[in-house]
């Protein structure tokens, strides 16, 4: 191992921007089309809820209302189930080419209306309009795209078997990525011929219900996609019904239990997409520069609301100070606030309750003994904001290195040989993702080889194709999504 | 005088080792005519924890193994139940079975070994892809096996069941505890004395006998069992599944496609699928 081959030294001085030069605002104005009030989607419809009940959907930048949604209570998600369930058996034996072209259409509906949904998703989420217009919006668009051309091939699925739908599929989705989340659940499920009852989540329902509207001019048939709105309690509804043939269910690994034993007694089949504590491994023979670009959008990136977010820095003795040095003087230039600003790097934390968790797991990192280091920045007056941070002085105790803090916050630890590096990396319940920095062939593969997780990136991070399938090992879940291997987990095999 | 025959003790086979169980109990079992054959170690769950330990010894070992000695290797305990078929059909038939039904069990068990000896080397090429993503990075998506996987083996038909089970999850390098038939424990105990003399590594297959209501919740919960493979009913399946949800363990039932075990059906690709992980790999491509 060459160690100590670079001299250790105080990083070198860097020019700084953020200090010197004020932006002026450049807000994204493109209007997002909203109404006041979302009803639910059942049997190509929208239809006011049986249970009477709304609630709001806040805009976490400034926490005015956007919109009220209505609630579905349990005669409401049996009339999504029975909509589902009739709708099956014309959609299951609709001609493959057919039913591609529908989820065609909506691949081009959503480029069509890309903006227009950008902008409805970021007001509603929080996230930057960088990332839902470059990536949430066009990704959701190419899930769609990719998946209607399997539509008319799954003769090429199972190797050696025949493939068929499985009947109604339940799906609950996480308000981290609410239509990107839509499309990894819904693309897979329709191109093999199945239904969908989906629940998108409370604080983030409303680009769910314009999706209704495209799925509408689309043409697609009633009943075969059906939305409710709803929290937890929507959730377990849609979970347990004992109309789905299938669950999927994305969100945190503590809910992803409780539904596992919601349906011990059942034959229910499943995919579970659930939390994650990424290590991203830093070597000393690194391009850093990089490394350090991608160590910041592998946290930073949607305020850390990613569950494969790289929320656990490894990085080698010999090149720390170097690493933690540059990566203090790239987040001091991080620009926290409005997320309709074009210029926002950070928006708005999804909600109050998510701000809540995050201040308690950062005192708590403080409290252990770690040191804290925030960038000085200007957060909004209104709104729920929180500064890019750092911990260094972590030990794998801490509940900063355990638990998922799904926020901002990069946890520093380092490491002085590959063994060391991959038992840390390894050293958690979770195995969603993880990352690799090394200039060394052989090394990434070894690592690739042993990490325990579902994802790795070697010299970048957070990457994502609808061909490329995505799931955890461990206590992260199990099914994949994207590529043959997810359109798969949708099939029943015979 | 006629010779008195010299009567075989029954023991377990874990960490390539034959041992009791570590409770010193025992259960009777009787031959078809009801005469007394044996007794059988009763395992209890001290004795499934250390058989999990003794395969979560071997699989570091095991996943290192090339698939093609992998495969050599099952072709291997393929060839040693061929040439011990005979005692394997007795002692099927010393239990009720019919003896051509036997020698037809016997037969497919081993068909079954030489099926999955030659998936060793193949599944990965058809489970596995290079992804076409939009983007200049080389993704690639391999499986790799899940660990330790418990096995409960049905009690009809005890032994083809136990191969048809085993051989899937061992072809694609997890090792195994598993349970034998309840009912008909030692066709399992002579298939343990075959896997110790067809090279492969002690601790890849481990194989306890004993009564499922000992040994269904330590399955269950066991955090270091990473996956479930079971032949067993309702109330069974929900014990395990509940247990499962604790450590987010990968669960499979055997039969659940109505699997005949006699018919080519009853073994495939899609078997092994259910005991991988896929791991997809992102590197950029430039300079």
């Amino acid at each position: 191992m060459p160690a100590n081959r670079r001299p250790r030294r105080r990083p070198r001085a860097e020019l700084l921007f953020g200090d010197l030069w004020e932006f002026d605002p450049a807000p994204e104005t493109a209007d997002p089309r909203l109404k006041a009030r979302y009803d639910l989607f059942i049997g190509g419809r929208f239809v006011s809820p049986r249970s009477r009940r709304y609630f709001d959907s806040i805009n976490p930048a400034n926490e005015r209302k956007l919109a009220e949604i209505a609630l579905a209570g349990p005669a409401d998600v049996d009339a999504a189930y029975a909509a589902a369930a009739g709708a099956f058996r014309s959609w299951a034996a609709t001609p493959g080419r057919e039913r591609g072209k529908y989820l065609f259409r909506v691949a081009r509906l959503l480029q069509d209306r890309a903006r227009e949904f950008a902008v409805a998703e970021t007001m509603d989420g929080g996230k930057p309009i960088r990332e839902s217009r470059d990536f949430d919006v066009p990704m959701a668009a190419a899930h769609f795209f990719y998946h209607a051309g399997w539509a008319d091939k799954l003769d090429y699925v199972a190797p050696g078997r025949s493939v068929a739908p499985l009947g109604v599929v339940g799906q609950v989705i996480p308000w981290n990525f609410p239509l990107l989340m839509l499309a990894w659940k819904l693309a897979p499920a329709l191109a093999m011929g199945n239904c969908v009852v989906l629940k998108p989540a409370e604080t983030t329902s409303i680009t769910a219900m314009k999706l209704a509207e495209i799925l509408q001019d689309a043409g697609l048939p009633p009943g075969v996609v059906n939305f409710v709105a709803g929290a937890g309690e929507t959730g377990a509804l849609v979970m347990g019904h004992p109309g789905a043939a299938k669950v999927a269910f994305t969100g945190s690994t503590e809910v992803g239990k409780a539904i596992m034993r919601q349906l011990a007694g059942t034959d229910r089949r499943m995919t579970m997409e659930l939390g994650g504590k990424a290590a991203n491994i830093v070597f000393d023979d690194a391009p850093i520069g990089q490394a350090v670009e991608g160590i910041v959008d592998g946290i930073f990136f949607n305020q850390g609301h990613v569950c494969c977010a790289g929320s656990r820095l490894l990085v080698h003795e010999p090149v720390a100070d170097e690493v933690v040095g540059k990566l203090k003087n790239r987040i001091r230039v991080l620009r926290v606030g409005d997320p309709l600003d074009k210029n926002t790097d950070l928006g708005a934390i999804n909600s109050r309750s998510q701000l809540g968790t995050i201040r308690r797991l950062v005192a708590s990192g403080v409290r252990e003994g770690a040191t804290l280091y925030q960038p000085p920045c200007r957060l909004p007056e209104r709104g729920y904001y929180f500064p890019p941070t750092l911990f260094t002085g972590v030990t794998q105790s801490h509940r900063i290195a355990r638990e998922e803090i799904f926020g901002p916050v990069l946890s520093i630890l380092t490491f002085r040989t590959v063994d060391e590096a991959v038992e840390k990396a390894n050293n958690t319940a979770y195995g969603l993702s993880a990352g690799v920095w090394t200039d060394k062939g052989s090394r990434i593969l070894r690592l690739s080889t042993e990490l325990k997780a579902g994802v790795v990136w070697a010299n970048t991070f957070n990457r994502f194709d609808p061909s490329s399938p995505f799931g955890g090992y461990k206590e992260s879940g199990f099914g994949r999504e994207g590529g043959r291997q997810g359109l798969l987990d949708y099939a029943r095999i015979a | 005088m006629a010779r008195i025959p010299v009567t075989k003790t029954p023991k377990v086979y874990i960490g390539g080792a034959f041992v009791r169980s570590e409770s010193a109990r025992t259960f009777k079992i009787s031959d078809a005519q009801g005469a007394f054959f044996a007794n059988i170690p009763q395992c209890t769950r001290k004795d499934l924890r250390n058989a999990v330990e003794a395969a979560a010894k071997a699989g570091p070992g095991w996943a290192g193994r090339t698939p093609y000695n992998r495969a050599q290797i099952l072709y291997r305990l393929a060839e040693m139940l061929e040439a011990r078929a005979g005692e394997l059909a007795g002692s099927l038939a010393r239990f009720g079975a019919r003896r051509a039904d036997a020698a037809k069990g016997v037969a497919v068990c081993v068909d079954r070994l030489i099926h999955y000896a030659g998936w060793a080397d193949k599944y990965e090429q058809l489970l596995g892809s290079v992804n076409p993503v939009a983007s200049r990075h080389f993704s690639f998506t391999v499986t790799e096996p899940m660990g330790v996987v418990g096995v409960i083996a049905p009690d009809s038909p005890p032994l083809l069941g136990l191969v048809s089970m085993v051989a899937p999850v061992i072809a694609c390098a997890n090792t195994v505890v598993a349970l034998a038939s309840e009912r008909f424990p030692y066709p399992a105990i002579l298939l343990g004395e075959m896997l110790a003399t067809s090279d492969l590594p002690g601790g890849v297959v481990n194989i306890l006998t004993g009564y499922r209501r000992d040994l269904v919740p330590t399955f269950a919960t066991h955090a270091h069992l990473r996956a479930i493979y079971a032949a067993v009913g309702p109330e069974d399946r929900r014990a395990l599944r509940l247990g499962a949800a604790e450590s987010v363990k990968r669960v499979r039932f055997a039969g659940e496609r109505g699997a005949q075990w006699l018919s080519d059906g009853a073994q495939g690709l899609d078997v092994i699928r259910g005991f991988v992980e896929f791991k997809t790999t992102w590197h950029p491509i430039g300079s």
